[in-house]
């Protein structure tokens, strides 16, 4: 029930933001080459003349039916486009997500374990250049050298324009296997590395350094003593003993890093020219297609909220110390 | 400021973040290519890589990157400190309020500022920036707009144990009015974390309007922007001029650490609690 209410949050925040925010929303909705009869249609269509209450409940009704207005810039129905870009995105999302965390557990264990202290400087440091790169910014790197010098890698897209195989899932990695050919998995996979790396970049170091704090946590608790003490290997210690208690926070983390991906990735997509939800965002402010800027926003902060959601719910359940509210 | 100077990253982010700021107001009289910072173009010398006469290049229009860039930081520097005063401000009169009259102000305002703390704040920029239309201000509004709540929850939770503090029961005895209550004896104890975020909030602002103007929200040209210089550098990066995109980015890079670092610091200053942490 109070997940519900928090998805209601952001679409009222976006139905406001989007009709009280413009001077003149019509015109906006309408596109800046609207005749002012275009204009008229739009303010009659959306009820724009109505109380904000009216026009609210309407709003509402009107997404409940997944009807989310028309593209005036292309005149589709933006709830078709919306699905055929939201496999895209969830695609580099999981991907990044799955990178950052196979890679990160077994780093910060790793690095719990030999208790090497890196000093505090140079830990900072990296924690703060993680935050302080902007991604697109580093995704343009990566494409000057990895595709552009090196020519190692795909520059943009997710597949070359000679391969094709049928869009089943929409999930091209899923699709490629299904279709049973090695080269197109090959061709989808290199396609997806550099896109992918650039997003887990942030995350993956947040991973390393909390399951590190974590399991250096946990490595100090009595049981662990008893066990060390009791002769028991330490490589049993730290992947048995240790590392399934230091796996909540984990938890805690994938949420975060998919919920960051999800709501980043306009930024990564812009540059890779990854036909998914941000993508379709960021070609909409270009346009200044209004219709399609508020509900590629909504849709990717509602997925983000739902990711969220659904994380606590795992967690009260996985943990039965933490509540509910 | 003993502390400050003990931590060579400290000294290191305090000395690039007064540079930034040194740059960014004397930006005419530092580059002999104030015009071109303005951005008048010289066709005649487009796209010409970093020389003696241009130290970073020129960018598309002939315009000296280097004097862009210094342009650039009087946008980064409106940017920050706009975009951190304007949710401090907000965060704090909503947060006191909420956090010293309780009940239903509380109520109410808690579950507005929840509301927006759910939304994605990157997102929720966009979204402002997009439904205001393109301009310096406007990104401005648009990124405070997704960040007032943060303080707000921050200052209430603060006033909310200060508000039961022995010194504050005393000035309501001898009958101060409340908000000369709220206004001079809670919000300026309610500060000190606040400090801490706003400091590394202002690399975050600079960081945040990067990315609002790289997908085409940032101010309108001719003003210099780091975002927009990389958006419009981009191009020209794969064909081998990567010194626009680059440099921007370096600029960028430099400022967000050194005001994330400067907010460990004043954590860390203010903060006796982690002191020992110091080296």
């Amino acid at each position: 029930m109070s997940s519900l209410l928090v998805i209601l949050g952001v679409v009222t925040i976006t139905f406001v933001v989007s009709r009280l925010v413009p001077s003149d929303p019509a015109s906006l909705y309408a596109g800046a080459r609207a005749r002012p009869a275009q204009v008229e249609q739009v303010r009659q269509d959306l009820n724009l003349d109505a109380p904000l209450m009216s026009q609210y409940v309407s709003y509402i009704g009107d997404l409940l039916r997944g009807d989310f207005g028309i593209s005036f810039a292309t005149k589709r129905p933006i709830a078709q486009d919306l699905r055929r870009f939201l496999p895209a995105t969830l695609e580099l999302a999981f991907a990044a997500t799955a990178l950052s965390m196979l890679v990160g557990i077994p780093a910060g264990v790793a690095a719990a374990a030999r208790r090497h202290r890196p000093s505090d400087t140079s830990l900072r440091l990296f924690a703060v250049l993680g935050v302080s790169v902007p991604v697109f910014w580093s995704a343009l790197l990566l494409q000057l050298f990895f595709s552009s010098k090196l020519d190692w890698l795909p520059l943009a897209g997710r597949t070359d324009a000679t391969t094709s195989f049928n869009e089943v899932t929409g999930f091209f990695l899923v699709d490629a296997v299904l279709s049973g050919s090695w080269s197109n998995v090959a061709d989808v996979a290199a396609h997806l590395v550099l896109p992918v790396a650039v997003m887990a970049a942030y995350p993956l170091g947040l991973t390393i350094r909390l399951i590190r704090g974590a399991m250096l946590e946990v490595l100090g608790a009595d049981y662990i003593e008893a066990a060390t003490v009791a002769q028991v290997p330490r490589s049993t210690v730290l992947s048995r003993l240790a590392l399934k208690n230091s796996l909540l926070p984990a938890l805690t983390i994938l949420g975060l890093t998919f919920a960051y991906s999800v709501s980043s990735a306009f930024l990564v997509e812009a540059v890779f020219a990854w036909p998914g939800l941000g993508k379709y965002l960021t070609d909409a402010i270009v346009r200044v297609d209004f219709p399609v800027i508020t509900a590629a926003a909504m849709v990717i902060a509602v997925v983000y909220v739902a990711v969220n959601l659904i994380l606590d719910l795992v967690q009260s359940w996985l943990d039965p110390r933490v509540q509910l509210s | 400021m003993w502390y400050f100077m003990r931590s060579r990253l400290g000294v290191a982010a305090a000395a690039v973040s007064i540079l930034f700021i040194v740059a960014a107001l004397l930006a005419p009289w530092l580059t002999p290519y104030a015009d071109a910072g303005r951005g008048v173009p010289d066709l005649s010398i487009r796209l010409q890589s970093p020389s003696w006469s241009h130290w970073l290049g020129t960018d598309d229009l002939g315009r000296d990157v280097l004097a862009r860039l210094l342009f650039g930081a009087r946008t980064a520097l409106v940017v920050a400190f706009g975009v951190v005063v304007l949710s401090v401000v907000v965060g704090v009169i909503v947060g006191a309020v909420a956090g010293y009259f309780g009940r239903w102000a509380d109520e109410i305002l808690m579950r507005v500022t929840d509301m927006f703390l759910a939304f994605p704040p990157l997102l929720l920029a966009v979204l402002v920036a997009a439904a205001l239309g393109a301009s310096l201000r406007n990104t401005v509004i648009a990124i405070a707009v997704s960040w007032w709540p943060w303080y707000a929850r921050q200052v209430r939770a603060q006033v909310l144990s200060l508000r039961e503090r022995p010194y504050v029961r005393a000035v309501q005895a001898i009958g101060v009015p409340r908000r000369r209550i709220i206004a001079l004896h809670i919000v300026p104890n309610a500060l000190s974390p606040v400090w801490v975020q706003a400091t590394a909030d202002l690399g975050a602002a600079v960081l945040t309007a990067a990315g609002l103007s790289f997908v085409g929200l940032g101010p309108r040209p001719p003003t210099a922007d780091w975002g927009t210089m990389i958006s419009e550098g981009r191009q020209y990066v794969l064909s081998g001029q990567w010194w626009i995109a680059g440099f921007a980015g370096v600029a960028i890079v430099l400022v967000a650490m050194a005001f994330n670092l400067a907010g460990d610091v004043v954590r860390d200053v203010t903060d006796p609690k982690t002191r020992q942490h110091l080296s």
